[in-house]
């Protein structure tokens, strides 16, 4: 078992002790399937919530902080361990919950107004109430003569604002927020992260306290007053970082900077020793290593970029942004090359090894020389490959490894590694693949 | 301009294709000895049907169109409300749960694969067996609409019901929207589109049906009914053109009237519950944009509004969404269970009838059936042949020209609605009356039914090969017959299978009624399963009309879960355009 986290333990300080706790998480577990296919998406997580507060929960995707926020809404029962809604056990559907959801989740044929109305039409209020309320809404998030339009009418941050008032509409204690700013365009984000901060922070809306789900850093260090960072394999709770910095924040400003900088080595930067760095191979006790999910394609055009830039290194955000990549879409390939011993990964700057230096320098055929050697120590790899040696004719079916891979993973995830496994060895030329019979084979020639 | 033709056929066409095909397990063997129990308890209750069927006296005047007109509709609107109501309940049970699923949904396969005609005598002389001949066409006509009517609508909405997104199924709960709200505004909205869409093959096929189902006579018994078929039917029995003519010009001006009034202006309404990209037009329809202009209707329409917020508004109150886990929710499974038991205790009972009468099928009858099965295979053969002949080069050519395409797919849509059975008389009359006559109206009466689903789907298949890659087969250099090889053909290859077994399932229908023929008093019968069953069910030999129709029902779904499914699976893996 891999330390829970190598941060040193968050400045935080405990919230206000008169301060009402809304909702507690205790021992929370989420399970799928069973036997020796069970699957965890969480576990033992523990966290609590209190009035007044806007706590974000950050993490790769993957780590199972959607399948949290579902929880709390009582969306879904979890595996173990209780919800406690103020003191009280949860059962079904929080009523006192509402979700704002990533992809709005806005009935397409319905109008604006309808979208609102709707939610309301639910609880059994009146037309006329009805829609004095939703036109008041909409108003109050700046929709006022959209009415009338269908959602498909809209842009994406106008769809996410009639999300925004459906949800005020119920008036939620407690605001879930899934990803609410992930699928607009930049500036729709920024402005709609600055309305919703103001309304927030000025009390205009009769909501006790927000929980939002996010994988963006900057985001959760310029809302919220607690970053509860969350990693995967199994999705736990790593680390729970106070932000005390007063509203409004500047993203410029050294202590948002530094805070930045220190959530994302939270959540890149944890340098273990190889037998854990690299885990165990499938059906061997310890925790299986997944391949991150990042194609050969992109991890050459990384080293090389890397190796164009000054001093052979490059602050993660700024690179994200040059390649226009989101910070979290970047995690996997600096995990990549980090786990080929190709680059290494210190206070929010990505550096190359000499290794991954040569491997910049380095001509077709040999790069394949280096990234084969390196990949060979990958249990993942090496237990492929030792499968196919013991066959006849080095040859098996696709469906022999996913179902070993089945016993590990979820099958969509057996699925993944299984693919990203034939993609680096077919790279390393360690192995072939025929897609039509859907056999790996060991090519000939090879040892 | 884009044409949207692959947005369109969602329609379930046809289970053999859909389904997984995987190897036949527990759940085939309970489905075919409940299915082989059903016939054969049917046919044992047709077995004790002795009373006389005088029939009814079918005048050609063209002053009784109208209400022949209107008889045929009203049995068309009976089994397809039973339909809907059918479909609702077959998709919430089978998206209720897994193991509903796993059984529900290759029994639909099954049955949507079966030649439904073939089943006509037996459910016709089982319900007279229980009431009077009338009666008992009357409710024969209806279960024969209902059963080829219901399957693609269930599976419309079982997958709209599966399918919706998951996002909008989670503001539902979390808005806490009661089971009345969430269909009709989740579930419904979601599901419009492809409900229509299917309503439109349903009533196709409907029309089909009904026009054997009011011709049908049995030997001596006559069990036709007042309607559209028994009319075309008796004008050509009588050799009467001008009925014939009313009778064919007032079946097109009823299909076109239902296209142009109800359902374009239903698709043009629905186009409303799809999120419309920039690029594809939505469907337009005269008759809707007339209606919008109404003042009358908008009042109307108000009203109506009102009304159904208040009943929406009284069930809220009275029925408040439930407090527990969405997953959790078992209301059915033991309503299921009283299903399942009753259906297999009926199913055991019909096996122990079955099994009695199958002991009385001689050798030599057997044999018969081989024979008939066999010639039947070669016509559905040569009817798809013919079919492909001409549909192929002609699909392709108007396919891969996208403005004569949205111009002509209209057109396909509507001819493909005309029953072709409807047809037959009018053929029967022109033929000369043989068997080699006959031999050729049945295959003519297949290609006929046959055609316009294979036209269909390789005009679609034809439309959705992207320009780039005729520019680049151009560039290539690539002789016709290279770009047929290497570009068209494979791109077609999922289309023409779906569209290969939309149409043999037709075939397969069409023999029951072109191999066996009374016209002007004398019987007409060639070779095939069709005409063994028919021959069967007039002369009251119950045991071959059981054999004949199961042995034509293990076959065809034989063929379709081998040989079709392979094809398409093969076709949608490799063959597929992404």
């Amino acid at each position: 078992m891999p330390p829970l986290t190598t941060l040193s333990p968050p400045t935080a300080t405990a919230p206000a002790p008169d301060a009402v706790e809304l909702l507690r998480l205790e021992n929370v577990g989420q399970y799928y399937g069973a036997g020796s296919r069970r699957f965890s998406a969480v576990e033992r997580i523990n966290l609590q919530l209190h009035e007044g507060e806007f706590v974000t929960l950050l993490g790769p995707s993957g780590c199972g902080k959607s399948t949290l926020l579902r929880i709390v809404c009582g969306l879904q029962r979890p595996s173990e361990g209780r919800v406690l809604y103020r003191q009280t056990p949860l059962v079904g559907i929080n009523t006192r919950a509402t979700i704002v959801f990533q992809t709005f989740a806005l009935f397409p044929w319905l109008s604006v107004q309808g979208n609102v109305e709707v939610a309301l039409k639910a609880r059994g209020v009146a037309p006329t109430e009805r829609r004095e309320r939703a036109i008041d809404l909409l108003d109050r998030v700046g929709l006022d003569g959209f009415e009338t339009a269908y959602p498909r009418e809209l842009s994406a941050g106008m769809r996410q604002k009639v999300g925004f008032a459906r949800a005020m509409a119920v008036e939620p204690e407690l605001f879930c927020l899934d990803e609410p700013f992930s699928g607009l365009d930049v500036l729709s984000a920024e402005s709609l992260r600055s309305e919703l901060l103001e309304l927030w922070t000025t009390g205009e809306i009769p909501t006790k306290a927000i929980l939002m789900v996010t994988h963006n850093i900057e985001e959760a260090v310029l809302m919220a007053d607690r970053i509860v960072v969350m990693d995967k394999s199994p999705g736990r709770i790593v680390a729970d970082v106070r932000v005390n910095l007063p509203h409004p924040r500047r993203r410029k400003d050294a202590a948002f900077l530094s805070l930045v900088d220190r959530v994302y080595a939270t959540l890149a930067g944890q340098t273990q020793p190889e037998h854990v760095e690299l885990g165990t191979a499938p059906g061997e006790p310890g925790r299986t290593r997944v391949l991150p999910p990042a194609s050969t394609d992109e991890l050459n055009g990384l080293v090389e970029r890397l190796a164009e830039a000054e001093r052979r290194r490059a602050d993660i955000f700024q690179l994200a942004q040059d390649l226009n990549y989101e910070a979290d879409e970047l995690l996997p390939l600096t995990e990549a090359l980090e786990l080929l011993g190709f680059a290494t990964v210190a206070q929010g700057d990505i550096v190359l090894t000499p290794l991954g230096e040569t491997f910049a320098d380095s001509r077709i055929q040999a790069r394949k020389e280096i990234f084969s050697t390196r990949i060979r120590r990958l249990p993942l790899v090496r237990w492929a490959l030792q499968m196919l040696d013991r066959t006849d004719q080095n040859r098996l079916e696709r469906g022999v490894f996913l179902a070993a891979l089945g016993l590990e993973f979820p099958p969509e995830e057996a699925e993944r590694q299984l693919d990203l496994l034939i993609d680096w060895a077919r790279y390393a030329e360690l192995l072939a693949y025929d897609g039509d019979l859907e056999q790996l084979f060991i090519e000939v020639g090879e040892e | 301009m884009r044409v949207n033709i692959e947005a369109q056929p969602e329609v379930a066409s046809s289970g053999a294709v859909r389904s997984r095909l995987g190897p036949i397990g527990w759940v085939d063997v309970v489905l075919v000895a409940v299915l082989v129990g059903a016939i054969g308890g049917v046919v044992y209750l047709a077995g004790s049907a002795t009373g006389p069927a005088e029939g009814v006296e079918v005048s050609l005047s063209p002053q009784m169109l109208p209400l022949y007109t209107a008889l045929s509709i009203g049995r068309l609107l009976a089994a397809y409300v039973i339909s809907i109501l059918f479909s609702i309940a077959f998709g919430y049970a089978a998206a209720s749960s897994k193991r509903a699923e796993r059984i529900l949904l290759p029994t639909l396969d099954v049955l949507q694969s079966t030649p439904i005609t073939s089943f006509l005598p037996a459910v016709l002389l089982g319900f007279a067996a229980i009431m009077p001949a009338r009666w008992a066409a009357e409710a024969a006509s209806v279960v024969l609409i209902v059963t080829c009517q219901a399957w693609n609508i269930g599976f419309a909405w079982y997958q709209a019901l599966t399918t919706a997104p998951p996002s909008l199924s989670d503001a539902a709960t979390v808005f806490r929207f009661n089971g009345w709200l969430r269909f009709k505004s989740l579930q419904l909205p979601f599901a419009a589109v492809s409900l229509i869409w299917n309503s439109m093959v349903s009533w196709a096929n409907g029309w089909f049906f009904l026009m054997v189902a009011e011709m049908l006579r049995l030997g001596g018994r006559d069990f036709r009914l007042l309607g559209l078929g028994s009319y075309l039917q008796e004008a050509a029995n009588q050799g009467n053109a001008a009925a014939l003519g009313w009778g064919i010009v007032t079946l097109l001006v009823v299909i076109v009237a239902l296209d142009q009034l109800v359902w374009r202006p239903l698709l043009a309404w629905s186009a409303r519950f799809v999120p419309q990209t920039d690029e594809e037009e939505p469907p337009r329809a005269w008759f809707h944009d007339l209606l919008r202009t109404s003042r009358l209707i908008e009042r109307l329409t108000l009203r109506v509004e009102r009304a159904v917020d208040a009943f929406d508004r009284l069930i809220i109150g009275r029925f408040p969404a439930r407090r527990v886990y969405e997953a959790e929710q078992r209301g059915g499974a033991r309503a299921g269970l009283v299903v399942a038991a009753a259906v297999l205790a009926g199913a055991a009972w019909g096996l122990v009838r079955s099994g009695h009468l199958l002991t009385q099928v001689s050798a030599a009858e057997w044999w018969e059936i081989t024979v008939g099965i066999g010639a039947t295979f070669v016509r559905v053969v040569l009817a798809l042949l013919l079919s492909l002949a001409w549909t192929l080069p002609v699909g392709v050519a108007i396919g891969t020209r996208p403005r004569l395409a949205a111009r002509f797919q209209p057109i396909v849509q509507l001819a493909a609605s005309v029953p072709a059975t409807a047809l037959f008389p009018a053929v029967l009359w022109l033929i000369p009356h043989t068997g080699l006559g006959l031999n050729i109206a049945g295959v003519a009466l297949m290609v006929a039914g046959t055609q316009w689903y294979l036209l269909f789907n390789i005009l679609a298949g034809a439309s959705s090969i992207p320009a780039e890659m005729h520019h680049s087969t151009a560039l290539l250099g690539l002789s016709r017959w290279q770009r047929w090889r290497y570009l068209i053909l494979p791109s077609l290859l999922p289309n023409l299978v779906t569209g290969a077994v939309v149409a043999t399932g037709g075939a397969w229908n069409v023999c029951v009624v072109a191999e066996y023929v009374q016209m002007r008093g004398q019987i007409l019968e060639i070779t095939g399963a069709g005409a063994t069953i028919q021959h069967a069910a007039a002369v009251g030999n119950y045991p071959l009309l059981l054999a004949a129709t199961l042995a034509l029902v293990v076959v065809v779904v034989l063929v379709n879960r081998t040989v079709w499914g392979r094809l398409y699976a093969l076709a949608s893996d490799r063959y597929r355009l992404e």
